[in-house]
């Protein structure tokens, strides 16, 4: 028989039976339509999560300090203090790869203005963490090495500040004397719009000053300073950066060979990566749950496959009476099956895309879809099509054509 | 038994079907020639074997030892695919539910044997199931579903496909059993005009009066052939309808 027949024959009988077919499609449609929607959102939270973090400089490389031991208990990364200012000063002398380098120390703190204030975040830092960040200034100007070296009282501000102290985001606050801390402070710039980072933190709610303003005036170590913020010189020898910069301190921190860093040197990609890797996780969770939907609706094919041949028994016995062989039976049942699922994996592709891009749309998520995603999915419900059809559709074949007619 | 014109011959058959300890006999040792051009019809009680041996001469079934020769070819040793073969090209089955496939037109159900015949196209297939309509009455009911025809009307539609891919001979089980005698003798009608065409006929039925319309009255009783005699008085069916039809109106005109 050949298989053009066998499609007709499959085609005729699905059309016998519209509704049914139509409702054990919708066990594909939902289950294609929510792995191609769910691996949407996640590559889309992905790719947002990345450019967010290559946003922040991807040559950038963060030194924080490193584990404590004590009492044989192992404290958590920064619970110790072992970076020195000096150290940042090495690092900027000595590295060669490295091209800019901040150290930052940071505290939270209450401005006040007026009757108004605020708890935030104050970070002394010097003029090169603005580069290595990419900050810029919308009004004033940024504070100068000479602010650094005499401690002076100046200080740039996030937008978030100065709505928060002056009632309004376009106020202009230059010139300004605020009091963080009980610390009169000069508002010289104020820093452009950021908006929210990847995490949700507020990058506009920060106060930036002079690195021996923040240390010499509020911080309480004059030696210790939270981290270092530097740049590599280029993003291909990031990695030599980082090496150059580790052997450096360990040197500076008289480290035997044997003994572990005290400090932990990151670049941005491997921030980058970290959150690549969990937002990966979260993908496969969502293509998981939403395949479990996939496998359901091949269990609804299976089941009304089993329901159509035993209904359709009696049909059996008539092709097989004129002159149907099992295969021809088989692969009549197997085409029915396939036609569901393929069509059901089609119409759920349009239904997946229409869904991810509703959500786009509505819900402010950002969504990729991939020809990967939606490859997977059409496959994998072409291989359920086959899968659940094949034991209804055998079942059907190896009926004895006189039982099956006798069949009622 | 030298005859070139049988295309059938049987030779000790015998069918046992077997329920928990006891065996029951269904065939027992039955042999039996048919010739081409041949009317028969297989009658005896139920239980009697006549319908066991309709499958087996149908292809549908295996005898548990026997002979059965089919147009000079041995049908025992062929496989299940074989068979299938066979019953497609060379038999024509009429069934007495009628057994079309419901929710499908009167030619959809025409064209079924042939698309399992690959040597058929599509053109080729149409117009025989056209023709296989016509020659049985229905060229106007070509596209109606079951439900809109009669049952004497699905009976010939039945035996249109019986006839569609030109098969040695026609086996027929209770052909007339679910249709009341005005239709019955309609189908003889078609089974009698077939035949006088050359068309081998093998027919079950239980009914004496139709079985009157055969050429041979072939009588089964507990598993075996006890008499195959040809039919003295046989009857035409056209004449029989021309009876009814006078007899109608003589009762509308009183």
């Amino acid at each position: 028989m050949r298989i053009l027949n066998l499609l007709k024959v499959a085609y005729r009988s699905l059309n016998r039976n519209k509704l049914r077919s139509f409702l054990t499609m919708l066990g594909i449609i939902i289950g294609v339509a929510s792995v191609i929607a769910m691996l949407a959102i996640g590559e889309g939270s992905n790719q947002n999560i990345k450019a967010s973090i290559a946003s922040l400089g991807t040559n950038s490389i963060i030194i924080i300090p490193g584990a404590n031991f004590q009492g044989g208990v192992r404290q958590g990364a920064s619970s110790t203090q072992t970076l020195k200012l000096e150290d940042a000063e090495a690092i900027a002398a000595r590295c060669e790869l490295v091209n800019h380098v901040s150290p930052v120390d940071q505290k939270r703190v209450q401005a006040i203005y007026g009757s108004k204030n605020w708890g935030t975040m104050i970070l002394g830092v010097n003029e090169d963490y603005l580069i290595i960040r990419s900050l810029t200034i919308t009004s004033g100007s940024v504070f100068t090495p000479a602010d650094d070296r005499v401690a002076a009282k100046v200080c740039l501000v996030g937008v978030t500040i100065v709505f928060n102290l002056f009632g309004d985001e376009n106020a202009n606050p230059i010139g300004q004397i605020i009091r963080v801390n009980s610390i009169p402070f000069k508002i010289v710039g104020v820093l452009s719009k950021m908006g929210q980072n990847t995490f949700g933190q507020d990058q506009d709610d920060i106060i930036i000053a002079p690195f021996t303003t923040v240390q010499k005036r509020m911080s309480s170590s004059l030696i210790y300073v939270n981290s270092i913020l530097a740049s590599g010189i280029s993003e291909d020898q990031i990695n030599d950066a980082v090496d150059e910069i580790s052997s450096l301190l360990r040197e500076k921190h008289k480290l035997a060979p044997s003994d572990d860093n005290d400090f932990t040197v990151r670049t941005q990609s491997d921030i980058s990566n970290i959150f690549g890797t969990i937002s990966k996780v979260m993908t496969i969770l969502l293509a998981s749950i939403a395949s479990i939907s996939l496998l359901v609706g091949g269990i609804g094919i299976m089941n009304i496959m089993l329901v159509s041949v035993t209904e359709r028994t009696r049909e059996i016995g008539i092709r097989m009476a004129i002159g149907a062989k099992g295969r021809d039976v088989l692969i009549q049942f197997m085409i029915e099956s396939i036609v569901i699922s393929f069509a059901g994996g089609l119409i759920g592709i349009a239904l997946g895309i229409t869904v991810s891009e509703l959500v786009a749309k509505f819900g402010g998520w950002p969504v990729v879809v991939t020809v990967s995603s939606v490859l997977l999915s059409f496959l994998f419900s072409a291989v359920i099509g086959v899968f659940f059809g094949w034991y209804p559709a055998r079942k059907a074949a190896r009926l004895n054509p006189i039982d099956a007619l006798r069949y009622e | 038994m030298a005859n070139t014109e049988n295309i059938i011959a049987v030779k000790n058959l015998i069918k046992t079907y077997r329920t928990g300890d006891i065996e029951v006999h269904a065939l027992n040792d039955v042999s039996l020639t048919i010739n081409k051009g041949e009317f028969a019809a297989i009658m005896g009680a139920s239980g009697s074997g006549k319908s066991t041996f309709m499958n087996i001469l149908g292809c549908l079934d295996n005898p548990t030892s026997g002979e059965y020769i089919l147009e000079g070819e041995d049908v025992l040793s062929r496989d299940k695919n074989k068979l299938a073969e066979l019953r497609n090209s060379k038999l024509g089955f009429i069934f007495q539910s009628f057994n079309i496939l419901p929710r499908t037109s009167a030619l959809e159900n025409v064209e079924l044997p042939l698309l399992y015949n690959n040597k058929i196209g599509a053109k080729e297939r149409r117009e025989k199931a056209l023709n296989a309509l016509k020659s049985v009455g229905l060229a106007d009911r070509v596209n109606s579903m079951p439900n809109q025809l009669s049952g004497g009307q699905q009976q010939r539609v039945a035996i249109a496909r019986a006839l569609v891919n030109d098969p040695i001979i026609i086996m027929a089980d209770e052909p007339t059993g679910n249709l009341d005698s005005r239709t019955s003798y309609e189908i003889m009608e078609i089974f009698q005009k077939l035949n006088d065409k050359g068309i081998t006929i093998v027919m079950v039925t239980h009914e004496a009066d139709i079985a009157q319309f055969a050429r041979n009255n072939i009588i089964f009783k507990d598993g075996k052939i006890i008499a195959n005699n040809p039919v003295k008085e046989r009857k035409n069916a056209a004449e029989e309808l021309k009876k009814i039809a006078a007899l109608s109106e003589e009762k509308s005109t009183i």
